[in-house]
């Protein structure tokens, strides 16, 4: 028989097997302690010694623009969502230059990068339709780009819906808007709850590109405070951090949905 | 209640599944049996009102039956559908898939339709698996709750779509035995099936099906005594073949 020596077994557990609390964490602790080191080794190999002094003297614009960051994200997705619902719903209109214009809108959108569409948007579209409010014009570039993954994600949960779901109730007599609100929307959250999640730390990380047009969010917080006092290293060592702090937890909703809601698979 | 089919037609992307169907009986508990891809189960989706077919006209209790959706829904509503598998909401309770299509489609206020749904799942052996969802349930489980939730509105007529084609034999002879006593206490239904025993026995006349045509109708006990046409013998004789 295979057995695994006693000296490595405190670091091994079966795939699939669930792993004790205590055991996870002393691990989790090691691999975090042994990322510090290669960072820290590289920061003295390469001569920088981090300094962090700044945040005391900043701490106002560094809230403002984490406040800032929050919004914009918070805005974004409520309207991304709609946005993508709606396009996802268009993708399957039985009006063909509707159903074409949603297929072209989440092609364009996917397929070209954020900072292509945040300089378009603002230069261009905002010029031309005269929005020059940042922050609003950054809350819409933002809800444009989210929401054509959204739509995505709805798609891909609608299409997942299982047939015999649908013709069921149409067997028990629901009518269409029944349906709708009993069957396909209750099943549709469930599917698609952890992969939104999952999109909301996106949307937190893509608003640092809005700092390009200068919406103050934290990037560009950090972009003018380095810009005064040189410490890139410390400033976005710390900007990291703070969207860390951000998705994190996010992303543990995202895996505690993924659990809790699997119940049709 | 009486079933009148004249002329049926029905096709698919131009092949014909159904041809020419014409029947007009008395339906009490009738059992559709024939080979696979004879058009069983179209026959029965359409006699449900889930399927519409390309010609001919269907009455029933000869009262014409409108081919639009609004009148097949409400036509729909007045009967109680088995399908094959997964005819249960995922998300759902066994006691929420039997209540809610009773509270929402058929009126009833949700306290009554949540006692109408208890006292139709204990009925059937279900009074521990109420709170349960269809994957937490064994598929003969899940079949009684897909009939409990057919009967909860008293449908005038049961359609069952192989309802035991999915299950281990067990659990076969489960469902089987909820339909033969449903059977007994007055509930009409049709039912596709590849279980002669139950055809011949809780069944009183059998449809044939084959190639898309309805080759023979009859008393049970004749069509198994007695097949008139070469095909039914000789379907009959295949599905003897391996029985003990």
């Amino acid at each position: 028989m295979n057995r695994t020596p006693a000296i490595i077994r405190p670091f091994t557990a079966r795939a699939g097997a669930p792993v004790r609390p205590a055991k996870a964490a002393l691990n989790y602790l090691a691999v975090c302690v042994a990322v510090i080191a290669v960072v820290w080794a590289s920061l003295a190999a390469a001569g920088i010694s981090l300094n962090f002094d700044f945040v005391a003297q900043y701490r106002v614009r560094l809230w403002d623009g984490f406040c800032m960051t929050v919004g914009i994200s918070a805005a974004s997705l409520v309207i991304s969502l709609a946005l993508g619902v709606l396009v996802a719903a268009g993708q399957g209109a039985r009006l063909l230059p509707l159903r074409y214009l949603c297929d072209l809108y989440v092609k364009i959108i996917r397929g070209t990068p954020l900072i292509v569409q945040v300089y378009f948007f603002y230069y261009i579209i905002g010029t031309a339709w005269g929005i020059d409010n940042r922050v609003l014009a950054g809350i819409v570039i933002l809800s444009l780009f989210s929401g054509a993954y959204i739509a995505e994600i709805v798609r891909g949960s609608l299409l997942s819906i299982d047939a015999g779901q649908l013709e069921a109730a149409r067997a028990v007599g629901f009518t269409r808007a029944q349906t709708l609100r009993y069957v396909v929307a209750p099943q549709l959250v469930a599917r698609t709850l952890p992969a939104l999640t999952g999109q909301v730390a996106s949307i937190i990380k893509d608003s640092s590109l809005l700092s390009v047009i200068a919406v103050i969010e934290l990037t560009q917080t950090i972009r003018e405070i380095t810009a005064t006092n040189y410490n890139f290293f410390g400033g976005f060592l710390l900007l990291g951090a703070l969207y860390l702090v951000l998705t994190l937890p996010i992303m543990a909703i995202s895996r505690h949905f993924e659990k809790r809601l699997d119940y049709a698979h | 209640m009486r079933i009148s089919l004249d002329h049926l037609c029905k096709s698919f992307d131009g092949v014909e599944v159904l041809r020419d169907i014409t029947f007009n009986e008395e339906v009490s508990a009738l059992a559709i049996i024939g080979p696979s891809g004879g058009g069983k189960s179209t026959l029965l989706h359409i006699i449900g009102g889930l399927e519409t077919p390309t010609s001919g006209t269907m009455a029933v209790d000869g009262q014409p039956i409108d081919f639009d959706e609004a009148s097949l829904r409400a036509y729909r509503t007045t009967l109680g559908f088995v399908f094959q598998d997964s005819g249960l909401f995922h998300h759902m309770s066994a006691l929420e898939n039997v209540a809610l299509p009773l509270h929402v489609v058929h009126g009833v206020g949700a306290p009554e339709a949540d006692d109408r749904a208890r006292e139709l799942l204990a009925r059937l052996g279900l009074k521990d698996a109420l709170a349960k969802r269809p994957a937490q349930l064994s598929g003969g489980q899940k079949q009684r709750v897909a009939i409990a939730r057919a009967l909860a509105a008293r449908p005038r007529l049961l359609l069952l779509d192989e309802p035991t084609s999915a299950l281990d034999p067990e659990f076969t002879t489960e469902v089987l035995d909820v339909v033969r006593d449903l059977a007994e206490e007055g509930t009409r239904f049709i039912i596709v099936t590849h279980e002669m025993g139950f055809a011949r026995h809780a069944c009183d006349h059998v449809a044939f099906l084959y190639g898309g045509r309805l080759l023979e109708y009859g008393p049970s006990e004749r069509i198994f005594a007695h097949p008139e046409t070469p095909e039914l013998s000789r379907f009959l004789s295949r599905l003897l073949e391996w029985s003990m």
